[in-house]
């Protein structure tokens, strides 16, 4: 078996995690000089590790490891907006690669590319005239701690086609790497006047089936949801689940059906429920759903999992594995019947990402 | 030259940067421009486009509080901090 690293963003810096047997990890860290680190990737091709970062005082930038972790460098060069439309970005927010195209999405709303490992960047979109596009820059129609461009997927096979979710307007995707958009939100509830028809949805974390690239699942600020059409249409899949609130949501790599998610309370606490800890899990496609808390703190967890934090592995027995609010990680390597606890005292965590290294 | 004194938050992110150097300089623009060419990449965690210092960038002359066009003359000491601040 490879080695497993997760990569793991904290508001104070990223941090890795590595293992030869899942079971005993060691913690490196912290990296990127403390920055906030929104979300960190590995690129499987290139081996390099990609870290998004914004610092309250130097900026935001794309740090880059060649080695995993031993060295670093960073680059902002050409991530900015021209002048004269006077946007600005306040952080890089989330990333994506593929085929050596390496995205990022930033606040305000856009996604720049670059195309020599980080070096250098250019403005590859910024949704313009996609329906609501003409009002999402305006600070009264964002929440809180705006993430801009929230997510970024690529196809698995066609590095043309990726979508991408605009924090609170919706999911859109690309077949011809930008040149046109198409609003993917139809079926989704959502629970307060829109402007347009087909955007005006608060999509929190979109995932794709490994083995089956037309079944999607995405935690919605109001629900869970399941496509069988690549995201074409949506269907609520909420029912059984504690509450319809949750940012994170992870798909199993071998079985099409099954998914997993945390809800949380849906006020603005957004903790898991009653201090109590636990992963659902849907083994029938969002039919029915376990709750899984084997190994989890069971009384005054009142811990959160934001949208990047959870991830899994693609081994024969997949892992599965969290980061909270307060710090901890917690692991399972039997799809979340059981869980241990492999990190603590870490920063609040903003993502984790798992990579099969060597 | 000016004396210019940078914060250890930069040293970190450009190897071979100094906490002191100086520079031949008529403003903090040109302060920035000389430290730009030297470690490439630097003006962008001093500044925001336009340019304009970053907001938690404070930059003194001879201990006065200085905008990017503020003149810097052959014996100043120009000071950049990175505000105290945040958590």
């Amino acid at each position: 078996m490879s080695a497993t690293l997760l990569l793991i963003g904290t508001r104070k810096g990223a941090f890795f995690l590595e293992s030869n047997d899942r079971k005993t990890w060691h913690l490196r860290g912290p990296f990127c000089e403390g920055w906030p680190v929104y979300h960190a990737i590995h690129d499987p091709k290139s081996g390099a590790i990609y870290a998004a970062a914004a610092s309250e005082w130097h900026g935001q930038a794309v740090w880059r490891s060649p080695d995993l972790g031993e060295t670093w460098t960073h680059s902002s060069e050409g991530i900015a907006y021209d002048d004269e439309t006077g946007r600005k970005i306040s952080k890089v927010s989330t990333l994506a690669v593929s085929d050596g195209r390496l995205l990022v999405g930033v606040e305000a709303p856009g996604i720049f590319e670059s195309r020599d490992e980080g070096q250098t960047w250019s403005l590859l979109s910024t949704l313009a005239g996609e329906p609501g596009s003409d009002t999402w820059d305006d600070p009264s129609n964002q929440p809180p701690g705006h993430l801009g461009i929230s997510a970024l997927m690529f196809d698995r096979d066609d590095a043309d086609r990726f979508w991408a979710i605009v924090q609170g307007v919706g999911l859109f995707e690309t077949t011809d790497y930008t040149q046109s958009w198409t609003p993917r939100n139809r079926g989704l509830r959502a629970d307060w006047p829109r402007e347009h028809e087909e955007v005006g949805f608060c999509v929190h974390k979109l995932v794709r089936s490994p083995v089956d690239g037309d079944r999607m699942f995405q935690q919605n600020h109001v629900g869970m949801h399941r496509s069988d059409d690549a995201g074409q249409t949506w269907t609520e899949i909420t029912e059984g689940l504690p509450t319809e609130f949750g940012f994170a949501a992870a798909t199993h790599p071998h079985d099409r059906d099954t998914f997993y998610v945390i809800p949380l309370d849906p006020g603005h606490g957004r903790t898991m429920p009653e201090g109590h800890a636990a992963v659902w899990r849907t083994r029938d496609a969002g039919s029915s759903w376990q709750r899984l808390d084997s190994g989890l703190p069971q009384r005054d967890a009142h811990v959160g999992v934001l949208r990047e934090a959870m991830a899994v592995d693609g081994e024969d027995a997949s892992g599965l594995y969290f980061g909270t609010s307060t710090g901890q990680i917690f692991a399972s390597t039997d799809e979340g019947d059981t869980w241990t606890q492999i990190a603590d005292y870490l920063p609040p965590i903003s993502s984790v990402e798992v990579a099969a290294i060597g | 030259m000016a004396d210019v004194r940078l914060p250890s938050t930069l040293g970190p992110l450009f190897p071979g940067l100094p906490r002191h150097l100086d520079v031949q300089a008529a403003t903090v623009s040109d302060v920035i421009d000389h430290l730009e060419r030297e470690w490439p990449g630097i003006r962008d965690r001093l500044c925001e486009p336009g340019p304009t210092l970053r907001v938690h960038i404070h930059v003194y002359v001879n201990g006065e509080r200085a905008k990017i066009d503020t003149p810097v003359a052959e014996q100043s000491r120009v000071d950049v901090i990175a505000a105290i601040s945040g958590g």
